[in-house]
């Protein structure tokens, strides 16, 4: 068995609408990854396209996206897993490779979800839970959350503001990133002032500013076997740790609301495969959807004890120059939250910070690197350790 | 040969309904009658809600009604200020998980629950909510 590493990475600029289809969006970040390494499209002998299909009007959009990316007559494989589709789509890029069935794989995740209004858009992803059970109800992304949200402020004593606290870090670092859509600063006076359209309520506790944007935007991860990888990059990133673990779709069938089991349970095995502790993560890119979202992967992680996730924020522990800086190319929060194409960019950034190349968002000389994608309501986790 | 008639009984259950079949359809005949089910495995004996026709521990299809007649404890819940399509004129519910302790159920609070007094850990019941045009739903109550 030997090592499957990132030779390429890139991703698209997210943005609100974008002006053009589905393949011309994936392909803006296949550019970009195929230029990183400067790999010829012929070497790439598969590719697994990721996203959430109900957002197209393109049926089974994986062989129309390969087609344009120049990639037939080569394999094409299809992966959903909701919002982590595209760190699924790269752990099973991994077992391509490590099986040895293909030597260097291509994971494009893409998502235009400005294709149907924000409304219908809010009513699909209402939909990514129980419609027998759930939905008939009135459901939304931020109702689930504002549950988990509700139950942790209950239970710990975290407050709005430490929510708030976790936006502000997101829009500190989205200032400095070209590609996230929102690259304005927010002060605590945006984000808690009753009279700011930021501070508004959505669903209680979470305000306007504790949730993530829709966007269209695509990522690219281009992987290989070790000796491909040598030979191609001068500074491959090694995938050290794949871990992915499910939950009950329905809450109903949930033990806690203050933590997604599947996130830890995901870890703890990615901390096994890897060989190393959760105190040995020098970066991390978490899937914060929501502020609360991140402050449960701090806890679910391992970064902090249970309870004690605010307690990071509030001592900006997970800022650049924090023990375990989370988040520096801002987030969800900042970039805006294009399902498919969600993991792939959060590994993009793990893997810039990991090769030295991330800018004004550069952690002092990171070795392993974390990427936490949820997809739903914490029904898929997959946590990844990427390693220089 | 006439055509065969498709139960769709579910096809009522809340504001909007996103699907009709079901095998537990007759969840709604007792909602109509007052009662909210759970469904119990025949064979092992576990409880399920949502109730469900297949056990997946012991792969049992014999399934037996158990009503939720008993008190559960609020474990968490959210206060709606925006809704998706078709749940406009609802607007302002409360959304809550109540634990009755073998299982949990998600629905809504009782409209006539001040959200201001609400806390997790209060005990609560549940009851069958008649909505409008004949469709039917569940909410908690306090006992």
């Amino acid at each position: 068995m030997g090592k499957v590493g990132i030779i390429g990475v890139g991703q698209s600029h997210f943005v609100r609408t974008y002006p053009g289809s589905i393949k011309e969006l994936a392909f803006d970040a296949y550019r970009e990854a195929a230029l990183d390494c400067g790999i010829e499209s012929g070497r790439i002998d598969a590719s697994i396209v990721c996203s959430a299909p109900e957002y197209d009007k393109q049926r089974s959009p994986a062989g129309v996206i390969a087609e344009y990316l120049g990639l037939n007559p080569q394999p094409t494989f299809y992966v959903e897993t909701l919002c982590s589709s595209s760190s699924t789509g790269l752990k099973l890029a991994y077992s391509l490779v490590e099986s040895g069935l293909h030597d260097c794989v291509a994971v494009i995740g893409v998502q235009k979800m400005s294709e149907i209004s924000s409304a219908e858009s809010q009513e699909r992803m209402g939909r990514g839970t129980d419609i027998q059970w759930e939905s008939p109800f009135g459901t939304m992304m931020p109702a689930y959350y504002a549950l988990y949200a509700r139950a942790h402020m209950d239970r710990y004593g975290t407050t709005g503001e430490d929510l708030a606290q976790i936006r502000m870090k997101s829009s500190t670092y989205g200032v400095v990133n070209d590609k996230a859509v929102f690259r304005k600063e927010l002060t605590m006076e945006k984000l808690t002032d009753p009279e700011s359209k930021m501070a508004g309520p959505v669903s209680s506790p979470l305000r306007v500013g504790d949730c993530c944007a829709n966007a269209d935007g695509s990522s690219c991860i281009i992987v290989a076997n070790e000796k491909t990888a040598k030979k191609i990059s001068d500074k491959p990133v090694w995938i050290l740790g794949a871990g992915s673990a499910t939950n009950s779709v329905n809450m109903s069938e949930r033990d806690i609301f203050t933590g997604l089991t599947a996130a830890k349970t995901a870890a703890e095995q990615a901390y096994q495969m890897a060989g190393i502790k959760a105190a040995d993560v020098d970066v991390a890119e978490v899937h914060d959807c929501f502020t609360i979202a991140e402050l449960m992967a701090y806890e679910n992680l391992g970064f902090a004890e249970p309870g004690q996730g605010a307690e990071l924020i509030r001592n900006k522990e997970t800022y650049k120059d924090g023990r375990i800086p989370v988040n520096i190319d801002g987030g969800l929060l900042s970039k805006g939250h294009p399902i498919g194409a969600t993991g792939g960019s959060q590994v993009r950034t793990v893997v810039l910070q990991l090769r030295g190349e991330a800018g004004e968002m550069q952690v002092k000389n990171p070795e392993i690197g974390l990427v936490h994608n949820i997809g739903g309501v914490g029904l898929y986790g997959n946590v990844t350790i990427l390693g220089r | 040969m006439g055509k065969k008639e498709i139960d769709d009984r579910f096809k009522k259950f809340g504001t909007v309904s996103f699907t009709s079949t079901t095998k537990v359809n007759d969840f709604m005949d007792y909602l109509e009658d007052g009662k909210v089910m759970a469904s119990g495995c025949g064979k092992c004996g576990q409880t399920f809600f949502p109730p469900r026709a297949d056990c997946p521990g012991c792969l049992s299809d014999s399934l037996e009604w158990v009503e939720v007649d008993r008190k559960g404890t609020l474990e968490t819940f959210s206060e709606m200020k925006f809704g998706p399509v078709g749940f406009e004129e609802d607007l302002p519910y409360t959304l809550a998980v109540v634990n009755f302790k073998d299982f949990k159920m998600f629905g809504r609070l009782a409209d006539d629950i001040d959200p201001g007094s609400v806390k997790i850990g209060m005990d609560l019941v549940v009851a069958p909510n008649r909505l409008k045009n004949g469709r039917i739903n569940y909410v908690f109550h306090r006992p």
